[in-house]
Order: C-alpha cells, then sequence, then structure tokens
C-alpha cells in the first residue's frame, strides 16, 4: 500500500473510528470527548498533509471497489477536495470544542448519539471530497444525508420531527429524481463517471442531452439549497447550535456546492458549461437566490433563521460561480467556499454562545447584550464584515473575485445580484453587532441564565475561527494560487 | 456463469441426473415430512431436502456453465414424444435462486413455525413447503408447456394449503387462501387454454420444439390469442398489475415464511415462464413488439405508481409489502418490456435483487411476530430498541428496497435506468424515479417508526429473534449488502440469460 493510499484509508477510517470509540465509551463524557479531540487533530493533520501532497503534485488515488464495470467506488484527492477535506477537519475541531461546552451549558440529551451521528457525518465529507467520481461522491453524499438526520430531529419534539421530514424528503427526494437520473445519465453518456481535468462529457453528446444532465445534476444537489429546494436550510435551524454551525454552514452545505463545483469542472468542463444555455438559466436562478434569500433574511427576527437565509444567498454565490463561462469563476468559488464557511461557523457559533449564556435567540432580544459579552460580539462583528465582504477580512478576497468573474464575463445581472445582496447583508448583519456593542445607555440587555455566560470553550472556538477571517484575508491569494489548476487547465496541459 | 465453469460438486453419475433429481428430491422430501412423526423431525427432513435440492440445483448450474444447455429426456423418451427437462443459464440461475432461497426458508421454519402454526399442522406445513419447493424448480426447468401447467398446479396446491395455515395467527388467512385458490385456478385454466392454442397450431408441446414451428407459421390469430390467454393466465400468478388482487390477502395473512417463500420465488417463477413465453417461444414481430410496448411496459408503469401509492396509504406493515411486491414486479417487467440485451439483463437482476431484499424483509417481520403481535406501522415504533438485530437486517433489506448505494437494489435501479436510457425510453426513466421516490416514502415511514420514534405506552415488549432465525435473516440482507459492492455473480448469471433469451447464445 502506498503512502497515498495510506492516507486516504486513515482519512476515512478516523471519523468512523471516533463514532464507534463515542459508542463505546459512551458512559465517560469526558473520556468520550477526550477521544473526540484527539480524534479531530488527527484528521487535521491527516487532511494537511494530503493537501501538501496534492499541492506538490502528488495525488493520493485509490480504489476500493468494482460493483460494476464503469462503476468504481474510487477515490482521488485534487486541490478543490483538498482544500474541503482541510476546510472540514479544522473546522470539525474547533467546532468539537464548541460542542463540548454548548451541550454541556445547555444541557442537551443525548449526547452520546450526537457526537457518534458527527463522526459519521464527518466520514460521508471525508468520502465525498475525496472522491474521484460521481458514483462514490453520490455514495457519500447520501451517507451524510443519513447521518445527519437524527442530528437535525436531536430534539426529539414535533418542530424537530417536522423539520427532519422536510430535510429527509427535500435532500433524497432530490437525489432519487433528478441527482442519480443525472449520474446514471452521465454514466450511460460517457461510459464512466470519473472526474476527468477539463471535463468527461465533452465530445460524448449532443448539446440537448448535456443541458439536461446539467439541470438534473445541479438541482439533484439540493444541499446547494438553490431556489426552490432551499426549504429545508431554514428548517433544518431546529438542531442545536454545533449542528448548524458545523453542518449547516460548513459540511452538509458545502458539500452540495462542492459537488456542483466539481461537477462543473470535471464533468462538464468550462468549455461546455460556456455553450450550454442551460448554464445561463442557473445562474438567472441564482442571481434570483441571492437577491430574494438576502430579502428574507432581513426580515428575520431569530438571529439562527437571518443567518440560515444569508447562507442560502452565500450558497447561490458559489453556484453562480461554478455556471460562469470562465474558469476563473472555478477558483473564486472555490475560494468563496472556504471563506464562507469560516465566517458563518463564527456566526453559528456565536448564536449558540448567545443562547446558552442568556437564552436569547431574537436579535430584538439582543440589544445592549454587549456590555456583558463584548468579546463575542467583537467576534460577530469580525465574521459580519467576512460575510458582507469588507476588509479587512477574506471575505472580501472572494466577493471581489466573484463580481469580478461575473462581469469579465459579462454575467451583469449575477454581478449586480451580488452587489445588491452585500448591500442587503450589510442591512441585516451590522446591526446586529451595534446594537449589542454600542446600544444606547437605557438599553440593559438580556440578563445571564448561565451563571458565568458563554463557557470557555465555546468562545475559544469561536475566537479561533474569527480570527480565521482575519488570516483568509492574507491567505487568500494562497489558496487562490493553489486552485489555480482548477481554472487553468484548458491552458496548460494536465495528465488524467 | 463463468463462476460456475470450474464448479464440479457432485460425481459425473450424479450429475447427469441432477435434473431430476433437483425436483423428485424435494417430492420425495415432502412424503417424508408428512409421515415423520412431529414437527422437529418434519424440520429436519425439510432442511436435508432444501440442501439436497440447492447441491443439486449448484451442479446443474456448473453442467449449463459448461455445456450451454442441457436436455434431460424424462424416462429416456425422447422429445417432442416424450417429456423433456431443459435448462439454460436463466433456467439455472431461477433453480439457484429458488433452492437457495427454499434452503433459508426451511432453515428459519424451525422457530418462526412455533408461534404462527399450529402444532398438529406443522409435519404437513413442511410437506406442503416441499411440494411448493419442488413445483417452483420444476416450472423453471422443464422445456415442455403442458408440463409447466403441471408443476404450476402442483406449487399451487401447495401454497393455497400454506396460506390457509396462517389461520392461527390472523383468520383473514383463510378468505385470503380461498380468493388466491380462486384467482390462481383461473390464471392456471387461461395459461392452459393459451397451451391449447399453441398445441392446436403447431402439434407440439415442447418449447424448444415450438419456437420454430411458430416463427413458420407468422402471423396467425389462433398463436396470438394463445399468447394472450398465457400472458393473462401468467400474469395472475406473477401478481402483474392489474391481476394482484389475490397477493395482498396472501401475504398478509400467510405464515411469514410463506410471505418470504412466495414473495421470493412464487412471483418470480411466473415472471420467468412470462418472459421465456415471449423472448423464447414466440416468434420476433410486430405483434410481439406492439405487445410489449402497449400492453406490458404500461401495465407494468401502473403497477410501478399505483400499488407504490397505495403503499403509502397502508397502515399495516406485511401489506405495505406486499404492494411493494406488486410495484416491484412493475419494475422488472419494466426491464423486460425493453426487449434489449442489456434491458432483460437488468430485469433478471432486479428479480434477483427483490428475491433478496423481499425475502430478508418477510423475514425480518416474522422475526418480530416470534416475541410481539406487531401489525400496523405504529406497533413497530421502536422495535429496534428491542430487537436491533432484527431491525437492522430489515433496515438493510429496506435500503435495498429503496435502492440506497452499496446495497444490491442500488444496482439494479442503475442496470435498470441505463438499459431505459440505452434503449431511449426516457419515460420508463421518469417512471422508474417516481417509483423509487415513492417507494421510499413508504419504506421510510416504517424505518421512522421502528429507529426513532418511541414505543407505545403499555403495548407488549418484543425481545431478539432466537439465533436459528437471525442466520438466515442475516444471509438474505448479507447478500443484499455483499452483492451491492461485488455483483460479479448475479450480474454475469443475469447477462448470460439476458443472451440466452435474445438468441445470442444457446
Amino acid at each position: 500500500m502506498s503512502s497515498g493510499e495510506l492516507l486516504i484509508l486513515l482519512a476515512l477510517a478516523l471519523p468512523l473510528f471516533s463514532a464507534a470509540v463515542s459508542y463505546a465509551v459512551g458512559r465517560m463524557p469526558d473520556v468520550r470527548e477526550t477521544l473526540m479531540l484527539v480524534a479531530c487533530v488527527g484528521l487535521c493533520i491527516i487532511t494537511i498533509s494530503m493537501f501538501m501532497r496534492v499541492g506538490a503534485g502528488d495525488a493520493p488515488e485509490m480504489v476500493i471497489a468494482q460493483p460494476m464495470p464503469g462503476l468504481e467506488i474510487a477515490f482521488r484527492v485534487e486541490p478543490l477536495g483538498a482544500l474541503f477535506a482541510v476546510m472540514a477537519s479544522v473546522l470539525w475541531a474547533v467546532n468539537s470544542l464548541f460542542s463540548i461546552g454548548y451541550m454541556r451549558g445547555a444541557r442537551e440529551a443525548n449526547q452520546t448519539r450526537f457526537y457518534m451521528c458527527f463522526a459519521l457525518a464527518m466520514f460521508g465529507v471525508m468520502g465525498v471530497a475525496m472522491a474521484a467520481n460521481l458514483f462514490t461522491l453520490f455514495i457519500f453524499y447520501e451517507l451524510l444525508t443519513l447521518a445527519t438526520y437524527p442530528l437535525v430531529t436531536h430534539k426529539g419534539n414535533e418542530a424537530a420531527r417536522r423539520a427532519g421530514r422536510i430535510y429527509l424528503g427535500t435532500l433524497v427526494g432530490a437525489s432519487v429524481v433528478l441527482f442519480l437520473p443525472g449520474i446514471i445519465g452521465v454514466a450511460s453518456v460517457a461510459g464512466s463517471t470519473t472526474f476527468t481535468p477539463g471535463g468527461l462529457l465533452p465530445g460524448t453528446t449532443s448539446t440537448v442531452i448535456a443541458n439536461v444532465l446539467l439541470l438534473l445534476l445541479v438541482f439533484g444537489a439540493a444541499k446547494a439549497a438553490l431556489i426552490p429546494l432551499h426549504r429545508w436550510l431554514p428548517e433544518a435551524m431546529v438542531a442545536p447550535a454545533p449542528v448548524s454551525a458545523l453542518l449547516h454552514a460548513v459540511a452538509v452545505v458545502k458539500a452540495g456546492v462542492f459537488a456542483i463545483l466539481k461537477i462543473s469542472a470535471y464533468i462538464f468542463g468550462p468549455e461546455l458549461i460556456t455553450a450550454l444555455p442551460a448554464a445561463t438559466w442557473i445562474l438567472w436562478l441564482a442571481a434570483a437566490t441571492i437577491v430574494i434569500s438576502s430579502l428574507v433574511a432581513l426580515s428575520k427576527d431569530d438571529l439562527k433563521a437571518r443567518l440560515a437565509w444569508s447562507t442560502v444567498g452565500q450558497l447561490a454565490y458559489i453556484t453562480s460561480a461554478a455556471m460562469l463561462p470562465f474558469a476563473s469563476g472555478l477558483v473564486a468559488g472555490g475560494l468563496h467556499m472556504v471563506v464562507h464557511a469560516v465566517a458563518k461557523i463564527t456566526l453559528f457559533m456565536c448564536a449558540g454562545a448567545i443562547y446558552v449564556a442568556t437564552g436569547a435567540v431574537k436579535v430584538s432580544e439582543m440589544g445592549g447584550a454587549g456590555r456583558r459579552m463584548p468579546i463575542l460580539f467583537t467576534f460577530l462583528f469580525m465574521a459580519s464584515l467576512s460575510v458582507i465582504g469588507l476588509p479587512p477580512m477574506g471575505g472580501m478576497w472572494s466577493k471581489f473575485l466573484l463580481v469580478d468573474a461575473s462581469f469579465g464575463s459579462g454575467e451583469w445581472l449575477t454581478a449586480t445580484a451580488m452587489i445588491v445582496s452585500s448591500l442587503l447583508s450589510v442591512a441585516y448583519f451590522l446591526p446586529v453587532a451595534f446594537n449589542a456593542l454600542f446600544a444606547p445607555a437605557g438599553v440593559k440587555g438580556p440578563e445571564f441564565t448561565r451563571p458565568g455566560g458563554a463557557p470557555g470553550t465555546v468562545l475559544t472556538a469561536a475566537g479561533v475561527t474569527a480570527i480565521g477571517c482575519l488570516g483568509l484575508f492574507i491567505a487568500a491569494e494562497f489558496i487562490a494560487n493553489y486552485l489555480e489548476p482548477l481554472g487553468a487547465f484548458t491552458l496548460i496541459e494536465v495528465a488524467p | 456463469m463463468i463462476l460456475f465453469e470450474a464448479l464440479y460438486v457432485a460425481p459425473p453419475a450424479l450429475t447427469a441426473q441432477a435434473p431430476i433429481l433437483v425436483i423428485a428430491g424435494p417430492l420425495i422430501g415432502a412424503c417424508a415430512a408428512a409421515l415423520s412423526p412431529g414437527g422437529r423431525t418434519a424440520w429436519v427432513v425439510s432442511v436435508l431436502t432444501a440442501v439436497f435440492a440447492l447441491w443439486m440445483a449448484v451442479a446443474v448450474a456448473g453442467e449449463v456453465a459448461r455445456e450451454g444447455a442441457i436436455d434431460y429426456a424424462l424416462g429416456g423418451f425422447a422429445p417432442p414424444m416424450g417429456i423433456a427437462l431443459r435448462i439454460d443459464a436463466l433456467g439455472a440461475t431461477m433453480a439457484l435462486l429458488i433452492a437457495s432461497v427454499g434452503l433459508m426458508g426451511a432453515l428459519y421454519s424451525g422457530h418462526a413455525l412455533e408461534s404462527e402454526v399450529r402444532a398438529e399442522k406443522r409435519t404437513l406445513f413442511q410437506s406442503g413447503y416441499l411440494v411448493c419447493l419442488a413445483g417452483f424448480l420444476g416450472l423453471v426447468l422443464t422445456g415442455d408447456a403442458f408440463n409447466a401447467f403441471v408443476f404450476l398446479e402442483v406449487s399451487s396446491i401447495g401454497t393455497y394449503a400454506l396460506v390457509a395455515v396462517g389461520e392461527a395467527r390472523d383468520r383473514r388467512a383463510l378468505p385470503a387462501a380461498f380468493n388466491y385458490l380462486i384467482f390462481g385456478t383461473v390464471g392456471a385454466t387461461l395459461y392452459v387454454l393459451g397451451v391449447g392454442f399453441l398445441y392446436a397450431a403447431t402439434g407440439t408441446l415442447n418449447l424448444a420444439d415450438m419456437a420454430p414451428r411458430l416463427a413458420a407459421l407468422g402471423d396467425n390469430s389462433a398463436v396470438q390469442a394463445g399468447l394472450a390467454f398465457i400472458v393473462a393466465g401468467l400474469g395472475v400468478k406473477a401478481a402483474m398489475f392489474p391481476l394482484h388482487g389475490w397477493l395482498l390477502g396472501a401475504y398478509a395473512g400467510a405464515p411469514s415464511l410463506v410471505s418470504v417463500f412466495l414473495a421470493a420465488t412464487a412471483t418470480k417463477a411466473a415472471i420467468y415462464l412470462i418472459i421465456r413465453f415471449v423472448f423464447g417461444v414466440f416468434p420476433e414481430g410486430e405483434f410481439g413488439e406492439n405487445f410489449l410496448r402497449w400492453i406490458l411496459a404500461p401495465l407494468a408503469a401502473a403497477a410501478v405508481i399505483i400499488c407504490s401509492m397505495q403503499a403509502i396509504f397502508e397502515r399495516e406493515v406485511r401489506r405495505i409489502l406486499a404492494f411493494s411486491s406488486v410495484a416491484q414486479v412493475g419494475f422488472i417487467l419494466l426491464g423486460a418490456s425493453l426487449a434489449t440485451t442489456a434491458g432483460l439483463s437488468a430485469g433478471v437482476f432486479y428479480l434477483v435483487a427483490h428475491a433478496l431484499m423481499k425475502g430478508a424483509l418477510f423475514m425480518a417481520v416474522g422475526a418480530f411476530a416470534i416475541s410481539v403481535r406487531a401489525r400496523t406501522v405504529e406497533d413497530f415504533s421502536g422495535i429496534a430498541r428491542e430487537a436491533p438485530w432484527s431491525a437492522a437486517a430489515f433496515a438493510v433489506g429496506a435500503a435495498s428496497l429503496v435502492g440506497a448505494p452499496l446495497t444490491m437494489g442500488f444496482l439494479a435501479k442503475w442496470s435498470l435506468v441505463s438499459s431505459a436510457l440505452q434503449a431511449g425510453e426516457i419515460w420508463i426513466v421518469v417512471v422508474l424515479a417516481i417509483g423509487s421516490l415513492l417507494t421510499l416514502i413508504y419504506v421510510g415511514r416504517i424505518l421512522e417508526a421502528m429507529f426513532f420514534r418511541a414505543p407505545v405506552r403499555g403495548a407488549e415488549r418484543a425481545s431478539e429473534a432466537p439465533v436459528g432465525v437471525l442466520v438466515p435473516l442475516f444471509v438474505f440482507s448479507g447478500l443484499s449488502l455483499w452483492f451491492g459492492v461485488d455483483a460479479t455473480l448475479p450480474a454475469s448469471l443475469a447477462n448470460a440469460s439476458a443472451s440466452v433469451l435474445m438468441g445470442e447464445a444457446p
């Protein structure tokens, strides 16, 4: 076994192992959580070393099984996948820290099941990140849905069950009716589903069929929450904050847009995307999603709901990026995926911390809360800036590249929608932090319901990612360069 | 079939007689079971007989893999005068499937009968079970149209009785068995009428002999009427929509072993015979194509959609599974209706997949029934906590039914959809997608109750089934998983069967 194969196996085995261990030592919370953190750190080391190897041009690959000819369970790590894996594993580690504080602080039940499902979800994410073909991606994509279902319904009340039904119904329904037929279509047209640099489909089929396949695959990846398949995301906010933070800001939704980016880059290829009218239709729909979701977010008083609607819009940015006629969009989309993940997880962790400390969930209740929790609201403010796209935060670069790519390829509508939504996000994000930090003297703000406010681990976790938003301002160029092969393979020869 | 080529499981002298021993073994075993002093002895006889039948079926499959197709003249009288068994890849596949399911069912019956069948009926039950097994095995091995009718009746008479035995658990089994008897007899009559038409037109009953003579006749309305009768008659047995009325009561009321066995073999054997007649016997031509395109395919599609919907609105778990079986028969026939090698191969593959998954599902329901009288979906609430292993096996079968990746059901749906795409039949792809979604809904309801709901207060507590039940259950669900990762064996069998039917191989 080569060291590349070993890395792939370890990246898959570690989350599984963590799930098994969580079950085995479920009665001893301290041991359980310590071992989980060890697994998190281990996974970070593995994904980072994979990231380095891919950067050096030595992509790990491995074939697990071949159930039928042309149908392989295989892994191959390419730049976008390596980036996704690193992002997910690092944020998992941070989020685990947050979970421990939050779950204990909020005295949630069934914590062992919670951590098990979390680890299983990470197993799914690793599989999605490393998949070498659409079939493998699909398997892990579905696994991710199933593993996160018990997390969404964690509270076990009627609202949670309803949300769970919508969650499962939308995601699995879209997979069965749209995604899977799309994948089978690709397989029957091209003979395989392997992600191929430059695109698998060019030269194998007519424009009409390619259009249909693109629509099937993009809408089938319902985790990307493109309107009208977005309902599940705001509904899923009934889950505990760590779930919203990691899964509905990072792992699940990003798996959706990641799939779309991969499909655009490696199944259709930039040239075919340029030629397809369906890509333009999706761009229009994404532009509509961007604007509508921002308007809805503006109307929400519940902080988590506001964040969820903002996520719907931000995901549409990335979907747009994948559909832009020029490959530069792919790089911008990949960068935005990371930048938004770091910022959004911070926001969700802040929302969770506010809930644990004061019980407040509505924005209108948070006026003046910054007096008691100045550090927390500073983190919230930093992350808000990043999502809006203001310096000195990483969000600035990705938005800049996205708008630039849209203008560059003549998609005025998309560019306009992005600018309008950025202005709207100023309107729905900044007042949260401002009212809390700089409230008029008379406003008292909510009392602490938990003595001492938010637990230390929660604050630490939010702090790490908030500083990450700053760090990405500097690291953006490095990431964009790292993703360069994604955009440049039409100019430079890349071995298949 | 390549895998079987190097398989010599029996001495040559025995292998030469294996085709008839596959059938005769269970028949003799049935007599022995009827004469045995008690239920335990009968069970031992039943298991030993089933092992023997499977052994012989494997021997036959090996021989078919080497020779292409076997002709076995019964009593040494050569066809067309004498009756002949003719076994090709498709027949061997079916015999393997039926014999394996038969063995698993026999193993399972050791414990399952105790809760579902009256003590004094157990010896006769085992006897009836073996008669059924002999009938179905004979049905798929014979090369003679009338002989097929005889085996059809042998198996049917056994199943009528077996369904009725379910009255110990559920009194509705009695009217269900009577209902089945009427339906089944009408079906068999239609079939024999159709065979009569063909005999009148060709003067032979041997299927291999009949095919060229029918081809020489060209467009002949008597032959076409014959086909109509045969398909309608067998359609009843295969629970082809809309002739499936008998199936619901029979599956829901019968002892769970019978549901397992019927779901996995009875409808499958009838589907086998339909496919055999349509593709192997009837000449290619406009009539056949129109029949497939305008009769079989729309009916199959209607089964998929309508029966899946009915399953969604049904409350009883067994009836949900029964409706689902009718819908799944629709999936199989949709594959066959494409009339391409890929489509037939997908159909046969799906047939095997469905036998395994439905076997696991009914068996798991039976495993729960040992300790608790659960009937509706609500009754199954929280059962996964009380009987985790059976529930896990049920979940695997359910995943395969839905077509979740890494299960055989997924590969079956995959090959079905890709063969429909190759044939350019987009509407079939749409039907399949909608059917899968509907399947997801009714299966999801059961799974949600089992795994995510708290048990109803004051309900009986279930307990885990004994090992004797869990082993065959795990074999079924384990195979569903194994063939989902490595489908070499069923795929090669299905491909060989399809090329036989399309006349590409002997």
